[in-house]
């Protein structure tokens, strides 16, 4: 129960901070503070567990189709990790509290910190693959937030984009990566995964999947050539780099590294791949650190070496190379931090970070100086500093390749060139800053911070300095558990001491300091660094490329996309008529040899009346009126058709949407050219006519091949069923509101939406906008229809009524009785006018659709209150006096529902088309 | 019968089509609703044609296929007619608004060799 409380912490105090009604930065700082405190309390009160080699675990089921589970896993290196993450970022969170300008607003920052806390500990306690992927992307855009805080600033908001698009791009191939792995292994729980590690190495996906999971690592970390999102996020504010950019977020992909360790490692592929990648890493960042200008760029390059070094060590596929990549992410982050706060401090004081600026500011600064400087040495490797152990662990462990030939000399050889340029840079952080000349600072005269902003780096240096002069008993079971954590299994024995005897990572190391001081000293002699600008070639090739694929993109929709709607119709067709006549003509498509039945007269005569409609609207269509109304004798034929084939409830209600459709289109044809502009001749209209031809062909080939095979129908179960369950006799029916109800339910949504849609369009329109086509008909309709619609109308309602109680038993049903009211009281419109109709009849249309449809949903949700799953209905008898029991099935209350969002929506649609006035017109 | 049932089918799909690729928004949707009016009958076409024989049971008719219309895709059939309505509906809207302070009821919202 701990894990869960623990991953809660962080997000409780973003949640916290976005409710809060008053936010200022004492109060952000102290409960983002609060947040991380309290985890490091319960990180505490599991240290007994971890000492012992315990695995905590938590687990619930989330989606398990998708072997997605919310599950966490906690065990040494997670909680190692853990600790850093948190640890710091309280640290950060007190530092970020001086850090902020007043104007700087603290609820976002501070809310979006605690965010990406809880995210960075979601990756480390993840205890299923799909589950890290999750935070692991939660992590990349809170960190593309924070990046873009300031984000009046251009720098600021094009590298958080290109954060973003990298560590983005990173997270799909590490979600694929994972997918190939949860498929090999059979599942996506970390603890099988992990156990599977020989099973994964001889897979033959190995390779693609081991490529993709690092793809995501090295994105992540900023790892050669992924590397130059790093710098341009140092647009961020400082706290916001000490936490992300050095401490944490970077070092995700180490983290991963280590996690999928026995998993993915122990290959030759792993060794080749990620040794050269850590190798380049560390040696190009630790080149271009030296030539930086930018107080935080250096440190940013810095920090890519360092995680090169640290993914070197991994990639060496031994035991003791693991406890030392471990102990310098430990390392590492300590002394990074701290230098990433002591130059926000710098900048803070002087207002500048730029190299050529700041000089001598020791004479200003000393206690700020001279723990920027403990931890610069600690960079460096200087003895009795915590860097330095690691180094020589580092160093001590590329000196023992054994395995692949030409690595056991290249490594070395190049480990120590990094090793001296790291040096070198690191020499160039202390000497440009705090020696050398006067400052030239906008800022005034620079002089210490303020106390509490200083103690973060003054807690992080004497951390720094406690493991580099007593390590057995500051780091030592840390270590342990850390690194245990990784090999999931023992440790191999190593000493973790000072002094190791005079050997050759000894001599290595004061090689490199000697070196590296020098050729620090050489190339600044005459500030000739001062002079040298570096151009950032790699952004430049980033925007190229970006800018290219987006060339090709608007290419290709010029080239596809020449806004006729003819043509894209056109295109559309043809594909359906390719995709449909290719299973047809490939199988035996011929008609079969069921009996054909004998042809009705009635038949005949439909046949005739439609498809003599149909040939009249095609001579005719430019002639709008006399176009729909045969439309409408040709939906006539339609419905007749129904009723002749046994579907009464379709007939009627065909019937009663070609009224309504009908009635629609002629009002439609008063805003609409009366008559169609003929079409210019030409070969397209013989195109169209070939291919209207074709699919007209194709269809009635299918339908006549189907309709000559016997088929084998499921409806059986409906016509059962129909009477015992559903308490109706009226199959169609049945199926409509009982069985099949949650379709229904969308279908009247759908209609309830449409009517609304047609509100929304039709709202603001008004004369001014709409010409008319046509003027108004004559200004009182004849007698005749306005007596008889007030006879009708009465009569209309009590059929409506009728139709719908009797609809589970016999045709009717909720539409059918909806339409019939719709077309009477439409009927009433037209004999008296809109403006007459309007004030009698005007309801809330909208009011009718919305309780519909939760009438609706609340018989659907009623069975939930017996304990049945959504729609579930019931069929009781009532006892009305004087009647008898009457059946009354709960799916009445449904279509109640359906009832009154179909009368309601076609009521809304009516209305709305028939109050567009024109400026001439009465009604 | 089911020829007869089978080529009024393609005539509507055919008349549908090429109405639909017309160039004006009401020849559109004339021909969205005979295409709407031929899906319908295919869809129901596809319980195969049982003449007289309605899916409402009665006493004393065995509850067989034999002895009534498949109601399934009469079901289905029924949705899809209330709703290619709602579209329609829609459809008239939109051309309607289309066609809003002189624009004209061209399918592209302007006379082909108008400039956009």
């Amino acid at each position: 129960m701990l894990l869960p409380i623990l991953l809660a912490l962080p997000f409780t105090a973003a949640l916290i901070l976005l409710l809060a009604p008053r936010v200022g930065r004492n109060f952000a700082a102290g409960v983002v503070a609060l947040a991380a405190v309290a985890g490091m309390g319960v990180l505490v009160w599991i240290a007994p567990a971890m000492i012992d080699g315990e695995v905590l675990r938590f687990r619930v089921e989330w989606l398990p189709l998708l072997g997605l589970s919310f599950s966490l896993r906690i065990d040494g290196f997670a909680w190692m990790f853990a600790a850093i993450v948190l640890g710091i970022g309280a640290l950060v969170v007190l530092y970020a509290r001086w850090y902020l300008a007043a104007d700087d607003p603290p609820r976002r920052f501070f809310g979006l910190l605690a965010l990406f806390m809880g995210a960075m500990l979601g990756i480390t306690i993840a205890g299923n693959l799909l589950l890290l992927v999750v935070f692991w992307e939660m992590t990349s855009v809170s960190s593309f937030l924070l990046i873009g805080f300031w984000n009046h600033r251009a720098d600021a908001r094009l590298g958080a984009r290109m954060a973003l698009t990298i560590t983005g791009a990173g997270g799909l191939c590490l979600l694929a990566g994972v997918l190939l792995i949860g498929n090999i292994v059979g599942s996506y729980e970390l603890d099988a995964v992990l156990a599977a590690g020989d099973v994964i190495r001889a897979d033959p996906l190995y390779l693609p999947a081991l490529i993709l999971v690092l793809l995501g690592a090295f994105t992540k970390s900023a790892q050669f050539p992924f590397h130059f999102w790093l710098p341009h996020a140092m647009a961020a504010p400082t706290p916001v780099s000490a936490y992300l950019h050095s401490a944490t977020m970077v070092k995700a992909g180490v983290f991963l590294l280590g996690r999928m360790y026995p998993a993915l490692a122990g290959s030759d592929e792993w060794f080749w791949i990620v040794t050269s990648v850590g190798l380049a890493t560390m040696v190009i960042g630790a080149a271009l650190a030296i030539v930086q200008q930018d107080l935080k760029g250096l440190l940013a390059y810095s920090t890519i070496s360092h995680l090169g070094l640290i993914t070197l060590l991994f990639g060496l596929n031994t035991q003791l190379a693991v406890v030392a990549a471990v102990f310098h992410i430990l390392n590492h982050a300590t002394f990074k931090a701290s230098l990433f706060m002591a130059a926000g401090i710098i900048d803070h004081e002087t207002g500048t970070r730029d190299f050529r600026k700041l000089n001598g500011l020791w004479r200003y600064m000393p206690v700020t100086g001279a723990l920027a400087v403990v931890a610069s040495l600690s960079m460096a490797g200087v003895p009795l500093l915590n860097g330095f152990l690691s180094k020589e662990m580092f160093l001590t462990e590329t000196l023992s390749i054994s395995a692949h030939p030409p690595m056991d000399w290249v490594v070395p050889a190049i480990a120590l060139l990094g090793a001296i340029f790291s040096v070198a840079y690191s020499v160039r952080f202390v000497h440009d800053v705090f020696f050398g000349g006067e400052p030239l600072c906008p800022a005034g005269i620079p002089h210490e911070p303020a106390r509490f902003m200083r103690v973060p780096v003054e807690v992080l240096v004497v951390v720094c300095l406690a493991v580099g002069i007593a390590p057995q008993y500051t780091v030592a079971p840390l270590l342990e558990i850390g690194a245990r954590g990784v090999l999931q299994g023992p440790l191999p024995d190593y000493k973790l001491s000072v002094w190791h005897g005079i050997n050759l990572p000894l001599i290595f190391s004061m090689t490199a300091l000697i070196v590296g001081t020098a050729l620090y000293f050489l190339l600044q002699r005459g500030n000739a660094l001062h002079r040298r600008d570096y151009r950032p070639l790699a952004k430049l090739g980033f925007d190229a490329t970006l800018e290219r694929v987006l060339a090709l993109a608007r290419r290709i929709t010029a080239a596809l996309e020449n806004e006729s709607l003819q043509r894209y119709l056109l295109l559309f067709v043809l594909c359906v008529l390719a995709l449909g006549s290719a299973p047809f003509l490939a199988a035996p498509s011929a008609p079969a040899a069921l009996p054909a039945l004998a042809a009705h007269p009635l038949a005949i005569l439909l046949w005739v009346m439609a498809i003599g409609g149909v040939i009249a609207v095609l001579r005719w269509h430019r002639e709008r009126f006399l176009a729909v109304i045969l439309v409408g004798a040709v939906g006539l034929a339609v419905s007749l058709t129904f009723v002749l084939l046994s579907a009464p409830d379709l007939a009627l209600t065909q019937l009663l949407v070609e009224m309504i459709s009908v009635i629609l289109m002629l009002m439609a044809l008063r805003w609409l050219p009366q008559v169609g502009a003929a079409e210019k001749a030409g070969a397209i209209r013989w195109l169209h006519a070939a291919v209207a031809v074709t699919c007209g062909v194709g269809t009635t080939a299918l339908v006549y091949a189907v309709l000559s095979r016997p088929t084998q129908s499921i409806s059986e179960f409906f016509l059962r069923n129909a009477v015992p369950e559903a308490g109706g006799a009226n199959a169609v029916n049945v199926i409509i509101v009982d069985f099949r109800a949650f379709d229904t339910l969308g279908e009247i949504a759908v209609y309830g939406i449409a009517a609304l849609i047609i509100h929304a369009m039709l709202k603001g329109a008004s004369s001014a906008t709409l010409p008319v086509q046509s003027t108004p008909g004559p200004h009182r309709p004849s007698l005749l229809l306005q007596i008889s619609t007030q006879v009708l109308l009465p009569l209309a309602i009590t059929v409506s009524l009728y139709l719908f109680l009797r609809g589970h038993n016999a045709p009717g049903g909720g539409f059918i009785a909806a339409l019939l009211l719709a077309v009477a009281l439409v009927l009433q419109y037209m004999a008296a006018g809109v403006r007459w109709s309007e004030k009698r009849i005007a309801s809330n249309w909208h009011a009718w659709i919305g309780y519909g449809l939760l009438a609706a949903v609340a018989t659907g949700i009623g069975s939930f209150a017996f304990g049945y799953p959504f729609l579930t209905s019931s069929t009781p008898y009532v006892a009305i006096p004087a009647i008898g029991a009457v059946p009354f099935a709960s799916a009445m209350g449904f279509d109640t529902g359906v009832y009154m969002v179909v009368f309601g929506a076609s009521m809304l649609m009516v209305s709305m088309l028939a109050r567009l006035k024109s400026e001439r017109g009465p009604d | 019968m089911e020829l007869l049932l089978a080529s009024a089918i393609g005539v509507l799909i055919a008349a549908g089509v090429y109405l639909a690729l017309r160039a004006r928004s009401f020849d559109l949707i004339l021909g969205l609703t005979l295409i709407s009016y031929a899906v319908n009958l295919c869809i129901f076409a596809m319980g195969r044609l049982a003449p007289g024989k309605p899916p409402v049971i009665r006493d004393g008719v065995a509850l067989t296929l034999t002895n009534h219309a498949d109601p399934l895709p009469q079901a289905l059939v029924l949705t899809a007619i209330v709703i290619s309505f709602a579209m329609t509906a829609l459809l008239l809207v939109i051309a309607l608004r289309a066609r809003s302070a002189g624009a004209s009821d061209h399918v592209d919202g302007r006379e082909p060799g108008d400039k956009a």
